[in-house]
């Protein structure tokens, strides 16, 4: 590999951490301007630059909307003192935001974010398009429970300790209906879909172009999302921070930038959380399903139309993104938290065995769609005798 | 760059799962085990065995380790660990230690060759035109998943029933039956 081809990979990398950075912070802008909405208040209205905010009639309505709020809070964390109480355990104290915020920015790596041609080939922009994306993304998410479990054993009193064992049990838990309800996504999209037999979302987005799968799967894209909002500790689901009970949860002891990094972390996790949605459930970049009646160019309209085109599909891809970070909101601000003990029997007794049941029935259709309809035209992976593999592609036709 | 990769990460991996042994504290050995999982799946990744990387980390570091985690904090086994162990089982360990060493010499000092019978039940790795990369059958999750459905169903559903009876086992072992043998114990009954 060149050195010019390492350093570019550093400055794509950098920038798509900075545009999930502003997102996040900004998504927190969102969360307090749409939760003063549903209460009926003006929320951040006076933040206020003072170069840009005295230009005319912009100026005041950017105050207005809050624009530079976010701003401030990132000054006002980082510049606060940043007391570490004597009685914690010093090390696992000042790792665990670390820890909580890391997994977020990895798994950003294997994500697609719109489609780029080159010769009339359409590909993924993305940093890594490995085989194995979908599984990447549960695996390093899964590692973000250990900057809740290790910072609420780290604070060393008693409420942080609740939130965080609260916190594992939850994510061990709904991790197993989360990664269940994908198995039929891939399923579906490795088979009849006509996909080439690999775990990248690319490969899940493109195998979508006819239905969205949220039409097709209802069922799983419900389990995905209650486990995602599990997963991220969000509203029904944020017992380990439940305020009435454990003071502040995990985070009770922690202020200033380390508690910053927490609610960064939060928010990072549910930007790519709604972007797995996004490729799984709802087409990625793709703008329209066909429907198998529409003509094809209604999912990728913008096919033909060089580095236009893959702009367009980055913004209809960030579209939707932006339309989840606002359902999530609106679910924080619309629903009363679970007690403790109804989230476990939600995520064991209703979430595992309802995705192992589509599992079965998915399976089911896709192996009886197999017989009936597909069946000489799924590339198959032959070894043959001398133990030579022929990927069969020739025959593969797009349903 | 590989070279380097390889020494920094097993020399990561060797350190923290020695780490794991002599550190006295319980919650600092899980950390170290983690960090070892982690490297390993890294050598997993240098040898293009994405699948088996990614699935370390699922398994045991996402998930296996969150539990001794959780076990460790909730049990506060950390008061428990400072007892010094006892002279026999000192010996005990030293003695499986000394096993060990010798075992392990034996197989990479000669003597433990495999035999062509052995060879050949292993998976067949095509060899590429021109030296390239001859791990590429095992990069893409598709061929792990053809050789099990096909070559290795029966090892493959013996691991799952193991797994079955292993689950069934715990299920037996934890569900202290009260004195009526059908109720849940009082909190009296399991103190």
């Amino acid at each position: 590999m060149d050195w010019i081809d390492i350093l570019l990979k550093v400055v794509f990398a950098f920038l798509m951490v900075m545009v999930v950075m502003t997102m996040a912070g900004y998504s927190v802008l969102a969360e307090r301007k749409i939760a003063s909405w549903i209460q009926g208040r003006v929320g951040p209205n006076r933040t206020a630059l003072p170069g840009l905010s005295s230009i005319p009639v912009l100026g005041p309505m950017l105050v207005k909307m809050g624009i530079w709020q976010p701003l401030a809070d990132g000054v006002k964390f980082l510049f606060k003192e940043d007391p570490i109480p004597g009685h914690v355990k010093k090390f696992y104290y000042v790792l665990a935001p670390m820890i909580s915020l890391a997994p977020a920015l990895i798994t950003m790596v294997v994500l697609p974010f719109g489609v780029y041609y080159v010769d009339g080939q359409a590909m993924p922009l993305v940093l890594a398009n490995v085989d194995i994306g979908i599984l990447f993304i549960l695996a390093v998410s899964s590692l973000g429970v250990y900057g809740i479990v290790i910072g609420g054993w780290a604070a060393n009193s008693k409420y942080p300790f609740y939130g965080g064992i609260r916190s594992s049990a939850q994510m061990i838990s709904y991790e197993l209906a989360m990664g269940m309800s994908i198995l039929p996504v891939l399923m579906w999209a490795n088979g009849p879909a006509g996909g080439l037999g690999d775990l990248t979302l690319y490969n899940v987005v493109t195998s979508q172009q006819a239905v969205w799968l949220v039409f097709w799967m209802p069922v799983p894209a419900f389990v995905f999302l209650v486990s995602l909002f599990a997963e991220t500790n969000r509203m029904p689901f944020d017992a380990p921070e439940s305020e009435t009970e454990l003071v502040g949860g995990f985070h009770t002891e922690y202020g200033s930038f380390k508690f910053g990094l927490y609610f960064v972390a939060e928010y990072a996790h549910m930007i790519i959380g709604s972007a797995v949605f996004t490729l799984l459930f709802l087409g990625g970049w793709q703008l329209f399903p066909t429907f198998g009646i529409l003509p094809d160019w209604v999912a990728n309209p913008w096919a033909g139309w060089g580095w236009i085109g893959s702009v367009l599909s980055v913004l209809v891809f960030i579209g939707k993104l932006l339309f989840f970070i606002v359902f999530f909101i609106w679910v924080r601000w619309t629903l009363p938290r679970f007690r403790y003990d109804q989230i476990m029997n939600l995520g064991w007794k209703y979430l595992v065995p309802i995705a192992l049941a589509c599992i079965f029935i998915y399976a089911l259709i896709i192996a009886g769609w197999d017989l009936m309809v597909a069946v000489e035209n799924t590339p198959a992976e032959v070894v043959q005798p001398d133990g030579q593999v022929v990927t069969q592609q020739e025959d593969l036709i797009t349903h | 760059m590989q070279d380097f990769f390889f020494y920094l990460f097993s020399a990561l991996t060797v350190l923290s799962a020695l780490l794991v042994v002599v550190n006295p504290n319980a919650v600092n050995g899980a950390m170290y085990m983690i960090l070892s999982f982690i490297g390993m799946a890294v050598l997993f990744l240098l040898l293009d065995a994405f699948f088996l990387a990614v699935l370390q980390v699922l398994v045991y570091a996402g998930a296996v380790m969150v539990l001794f985690l959780f076990i460790i904090m909730l049990l506060d086994v950390e008061r428990a660990s400072k007892v010094r162990p006892k002279a026999l089982s000192t010996a005990a360990a030293l003695v499986g230690f000394g096993l060990l060493v010798v075992g392990l010499g034996y197989l990479f000092l000669g003597g433990g060759s495999v035999t062509p019978a052995e060879l050949s039940a292993a998976p067949e790795i095509p060899m590429q035109d021109g030296g390239t990369n001859p791990m590429e059958f095992a990069t893409a999750s598709r061929s792990f998943g053809y050789g099990l459905f096909t070559k290795y169903m029966l090892p493959f559903q013996v691991t799952g029933f193991l797994l079955l009876i292993a689950m069934m086992g715990v299920i037996v072992l934890s569900k202290r039956l009260g004195p009526s043998g059908q109720e849940e114990p009082t909190t009296e009954a399991v103190k």
